[in-house]
């Protein structure tokens, strides 16, 4: 390393939810801090359901609603769990969510990322897209001292290099931080983006104003395969989507986009998109490995957040707060170091990692680490159990001759005919285990 | 039905023409070695295609997701990188 080379305190890559809290969280206390993004601009690249938590954000940017480009605020969750004709469901719905600060908001994550990526440059940093890192640049003591990107004389330093560059993070498992993806760790996602009138969007789900609703879907319309889908109101559109995790997806012979054509044709979901037009189809990897699959989170110089640190917990379908979560808390490690002079060495790096244990963020995975396991190898919570509920409302709510002594025998019989009286209570057991 | 080509076609792209950005590293494996051929069926874009016993991979519609690397975990035998910084799939709403 030369002199005159400009090195900066910080090089962030990638500009999703992640990289940009750390780089605006970083750049607000005076660091010197480079991002680059590989899309045209920030968030071109970019795939989510999505929904904001508001509670990450506001841990960032406190008036982030006075000027974000939010969709609707989530006043209504819906649970479906599905058989080919019907569905048993839950509905929470609530005013408290309108006379409270929004908690939950649908967003457009083009629109959203570019909004957040304005609010990092304000803060200072310099953000640059179009340039993909292709490598991090080392020392020989094999410390990160900054990154390669795909221009001539490309080498760029800097003290610490976060890696923000999302789930497939070539980056990371090319210079060996961690081992690429696992089919049996990864979910791959689709979705439409299907517009409507604003109006046709709120007489269909009863809202008024900026209100919206959400419903996650599970059971036969994932056809046997762990995986769930779900249906989120923006303004005037409807994100519809479904995913499988990949190991599943490998082994049958439906594609992702048919998976996704048969969710639009139920009939359940159907009346609710009709009419609307598909403006888009996008696709995505969701790392849901959890806990177990979780890889090295720092090392000398560099530090992985979002979905490049497989932060995502699938049962609560949360991942981009998590993202932010752990970026704002690698740049506040970083500002710690910074403070006490300590270098970006693995050990004092350690602190990051203390900060994601003391945080929503590992507590989270940590409470769900079986989850994953269990699904994988306990089908029946995805395919009988779906099956079972939905008969059992067939039959109690079909008004016919028989008594409803009988219909309760039925619908009891039916239970432990598929699993069985001890699979009945393994089961219980089994979920209750996954979740403690 | 919607197909999946008339899905694509809604989308934005900025092609990089002549310069894929996924390679297929060894033909013969696709064709003779791999009885799966997962990609297949998990491109969510129907990138890859299995005709007259050969393996097919056209990139243009490609949403960069990642999936024909990982489910090639057996084989290992998909080169795969993201476009040239500014080409590729380009979300409007993501």
């Amino acid at each position: 390393m030369t002199q005159n080379i400009e090195k900066f305190d910080v090089i962030v890559v990638g500009a999703g939810p992640a990289g940009n809290a750390a780089a605006y969280t970083l750049a607000k206390a005076g660091k010197k801090v480079l991002q680059l993004e590989r899309g045209e601009y920030p968030g071109s690249k970019n795939v989510q359901g999505a929904i904001l938590y508001a509670d990450a954000l506001e841990k960032i940017i406190p008036d982030f609603r006075d000027s974000a480009p939010l969709e609707r605020t989530v006043i209504e969750q819906r649970m479906w769990v599905m058989e080919d004709e019907s569905y048993v469901g839950t509905t929470f719905r609530s005013d408290r969510f309108n006379q409270m600060p929004g908690n939950r908001y649908t967003i457009i994550r083009a629109r959203f990322d570019k909004w957040f990526s304005e609010q990092v440059q304000k803060a200072g940093a310099l953000v640059i897209c179009e340039m993909t890192v292709i490598a991090l640049l080392r020392d020989e003591s094999g410390k990160v001292i900054g990154v390669e990107v795909d221009r001539d004389d490309g080498k760029i330093y800097a003290e610490t290099v976060i890696l923000a560059d999302g789930v497939n993070s070539l980056v990371a498992s090319r210079a060996g931080l961690r081992e690429d993806i696992k089919p049996a760790a990864v979910a791959l996602a689709v979705k439409e983006t299907i517009f409507l009138p604003k109006e046709t969007v709120e007489a269909r789900f009863n809202l008024k104003g900026s209100e919206g609703v959400v419903i996650e879907m599970l059971g036969s319309i994932s056809q046997g395969m762990a995986g769930t889908a779900f249906l989120y109101t923006n303004k005037d559109s409807i994100s519809l989507g479904i995913g499988c995790m990949l190991s599943d997806m490998k082994a049958q012979n439906t594609t992702p986009a048919e998976l996704l054509e048969k969710l639009k044709q139920h009939p359940s979901v159907a009346p609710l998109i009709a009419g609307g037009e598909t403006r888009e189809y996008a696709a995505h990897l969701i790392p849901e490995g959890g806990y177990h699959a979780l890889p090295e989170l720092y090392g000398e110089g560099w530090l992985l957040v979002g979905d490049s640190a497989g932060f995502v917990n699938a049962v609560h379908r949360e991942g981009s707060n998590l993202a932010m979560t752990s970026g704002r808390l690698a740049a506040e490690t970083l500002l710690e170091l910074g403070e006490k002079g300590l270098p970006s060495t693995a050990a004092n790096l350690a602190r990051y990692k203390a900060r994601l244990e003391d945080s929503i963020v590992l507590k989270d995975l940590k409470k769900y680490r079986n989850i994953p396991d269990t699904l994988h190898s306990q089908r029946q919570f995805l395919s009988d159990y779906p099956a079972l509920l939905n008969g059992a409302a067939h039959e109690f709510f079909t008004v016919d001759s028989r008594d409803k002594a009988t219909k309760e025998k039925a619908i009891f019989n039916a239970f432990r005919e598929r699993r069985s009286l001890l699979g009945l209570l393994g089961d219980a057991y089994r979920l209750w285990r996954a979740t403690r | 039905m919607m197909k999946v080509e008339e899905k694509l076609f809604q989308n934005r792209y900025r092609v990089d023409a002549d310069r894929p950005h996924i390679r297929i590293k060894d033909e013969s494996l696709c064709n003779n070695g791999c009885v799966s051929r997962a990609c297949t069926v998990c491109c969510p874009a129907g990138c890859w295609s299995f005709e007259e016993g050969k393996i097919g991979l056209i990139t243009d519609g490609c949403l960069e997701c990642g999936t024909c690397r990982v489910v090639c975990d057996t084989h290992g035998n998909v080169d795969w990188n993201y476009p040239r910084a500014g080409f590729g799939i380009l979300f409007k709403f993501g």
